[in-house]
């Protein structure tokens, strides 16, 4: 580790009997849900200086991608904001079909909308939650993790893992709805609903929570913008920028949902902002619900799809198909594109280059909360050492994205 | 059609320009890169007020070896443009973008730790996903990805407090 080298320069305390005492949160610490480190310069309470420190949960997500082929991918984009997998899936998969400049059926569109956005749902919930926690109100902590529950296990009865889903392939998804996944979304839905309106309850006008929130990390548009911040922490800020309205990818185009702003861009703002995408994304699942049309789930085209397993057994085609696909990967034509979708935390974007065989050459992953990060250090010069609790908690920073 | 505008504002600086899966992309000259990269941001007709992505691409076959390769991001104009910039495996650095976009900042800082491209005129250049004490570039394509690195010695932080980096 190291430390900037501005760290060096000696800063003149507020009161000229105190000192400047250096200190460092984390990376394991029980207030902040993540590892990550704050180099503090503390002027009595208040932030001098703050350095922070990323790279705790670097796993070597890029080398990794470019060992195997293109479908092995899908277990890595798993765990990249691991509180919403689906999303991760998706992007990966729409940048690769991009490449290969090939469209799903309207069904898997639909169906990846929809899990898409229950995965955001999560995502928010938990950021909500955990926030609310490490502030005090673990009613609400509870709460969020209870209304989380059925979401989870919506997305365990469709791809057969809460977290790890590897759902998406390119050229489809791998599991169709079970029967049942209307009336089970119904249910979460009435338990979403009553969380969310306790939540108000407790904390949109609580006086504590509006006090340790207002006017906290606060950033102009045009800094946020410069630091390539996007997502609720953007639209909190008066920026109504959402790639699923100003760029739609899926069917997003064919729904009718708001874009939730913000005003002063604090983290009362954001968590707002936050609760009011859930409601949002729920719009969204109730009409893709709606209008879900019948259909094959993946694409007919046997260089990018494996062939159903009884023809695998039962034909030498098959088995050529299947064994082709395993071994050598997708022929993805050489190539490089760059394709962003709306994650929970922001624009989360792939560029991915293609050298023509079945492994990828380069996957790189634009990780939304890493620029957030990064903008972080200036939201907190001056305020108080809770207030980065606060303030991190708001910007959401999920280890698996932003260290990969 | 924004690669057109693109070509036309910058001519012979431009060396390459594409549009391939509705991605538009441009690669310039190192030298002439923070004026072009200056202009892009500036200029109303391109607008692009962020920095959306900065990463590289080893091709240890070519020469030049590494593809500086950034993702500019209009929001005004909701447009987009990948601009590359090349450097070769013995002399690899391109200029910073720092004065820029702030995003360029830790950008360019992931871009050293992983490839050892440097970047010049970065304020602040130093590892920020791998620790200090780190061998190499782990994501150019001569690091094996199973390489061991050496031990690091522990120090006691009472005796050796951490220091800034050099």
């Amino acid at each position: 580790m190291s430390l900037p080298k501005r760290w060096k320069e000696q800063i003149e305390p507020s009161d000229p009997a105190m000192e400047i005492m250096e200190l460092q949160m984390g990376p394991s610490h029980p207030a902040s849900h993540g590892t990550i480190k704050f180099n503090l310069k503390l002027d009595g309470e208040h932030i001098a200086d703050c350095d922070v420190e990323i790279g705790y949960l670097h796993r070597g997500f890029e080398k990794m991608c470019e060992q195997g082929t293109w479908t092995q991918c899908f277990p890595y984009t798993d765990r990249l904001n691991y509180a919403s997998p689906c999303i991760n899936n998706v992007g990966f998969a729409l940048a690769v079909e991009k490449l290969l400049e090939l469209e799903v059926p309207e069904r898997c569109k639909y169906l990846r909308v929809i899990m898409s956005e229950v995965s955001r749902i999560t995502d928010h919930l938990t950021c909500l939650g955990m926030a609310s926690g490490e502030v005090g109100a673990q009613t609400v902590l509870m709460y969020a993790m209870e209304a989380r529950e059925p979401l989870y296990d919506l997305v365990e009865a469709v791809t057969g893992a809460r977290l790890t889903v590897s759902w998406c392939r390119v050229g489809g998804v791998v599991h169709d709805f079970p029967d049942d996944f209307s009336d089970r979304l119904k249910g979460a839905f009435k338990q979403l609903d009553a969380v969310l309106s306790d939540c108000d309850t407790l904390l949109s006008r609580n006086r504590v929570f509006i006090d340790r929130m207002s006017g906290i990390g606060v950033m102009s548009k045009e800094d946020l913008i410069s630091y390539g911040v996007t997502g609720p922490l953007l639209r909190a800020a008066g920026v109504a920028h959402d790639l699923r309205k100003a760029d739609p990818y899926l069917v997003y185009d064919r729904f009718q949902f708001e874009v939730p702003t913000g005003e002063r861009g604090d983290n009362y703002d954001r968590f707002q902002v936050r609760l009011r995408e859930i409601h949002e994304s729920r719009r969204i699942i109730e009409q893709a619900m709606r209008e879900l049309p019948g259909g094959p789930i993946e694409i007919d085209d046997p260089k990018v799809v494996l062939p159903p397993k009884q023809r695998v057994y039962e034909s030498i085609e098959g088995l050529m198909n299947h064994f082709k696909l395993i071994i050598e990967g997708i022929k993805v034509p050489a190539g490089e594109v760059y394709h962003a979708v709306e994650a929970a935390n922001g624009e989360l974007g792939f560029y991915i280059v293609s050298d023509g065989s079945g492994r990828p050459y380069r996957v790189r992953v634009r990780p939304p909360c890493f620029f957030a990060m990064s903008a972080l250090n200036q939201m907190l010069i001056g305020h108080m050492i809770p207030d980065i609790i606060t303030t991190f908690g708001m910007i959401n920073m999920i280890g698996g994205e932003c260290d990969r | 059609m924004l690669i057109d505008a693109v070509k036309q504002r910058f001519g012979g600086d431009v060396v390459v320009a594409e549009s391939a899966h509705g991605n538009d992309s441009v690669v310039i000259h190192r030298d002439h890169a923070p004026e072009l990269l200056r202009a892009l941001r500036d200029d109303p007709e391109f607008c692009f007020e962020s920095l959306a992505d900065l990463t590289a691409v080893d091709w240890p076959a070519r020469d030049p070896r590494f593809e500086v390769v950034y993702q500019l991001k209009s929001l005004a104009k909701a447009q987009r443009l990948r601009v590359k910039i090349q450097a070769p495996a013995n002399d690899a650095w391109v200029h910073s973008a720092t004065a820029l976009w702030k995003s360029a900042d830790w950008l360019e800082r992931e871009c050293y730790d992983m490839f050892g491209i440097v970047f010049r005129g970065h304020p602040d250049l130093r590892r920020i996903l791998m620790y200090d004490e780190f061998q190499g570039h782990p994501l150019r394509k001569d690091y094996p990805v199973m390489k061991r690195q050496p031990l690091v010695p522990e120090t006691d932080p009472v005796l050796h407090p951490l220091r800034a980096s050099r």
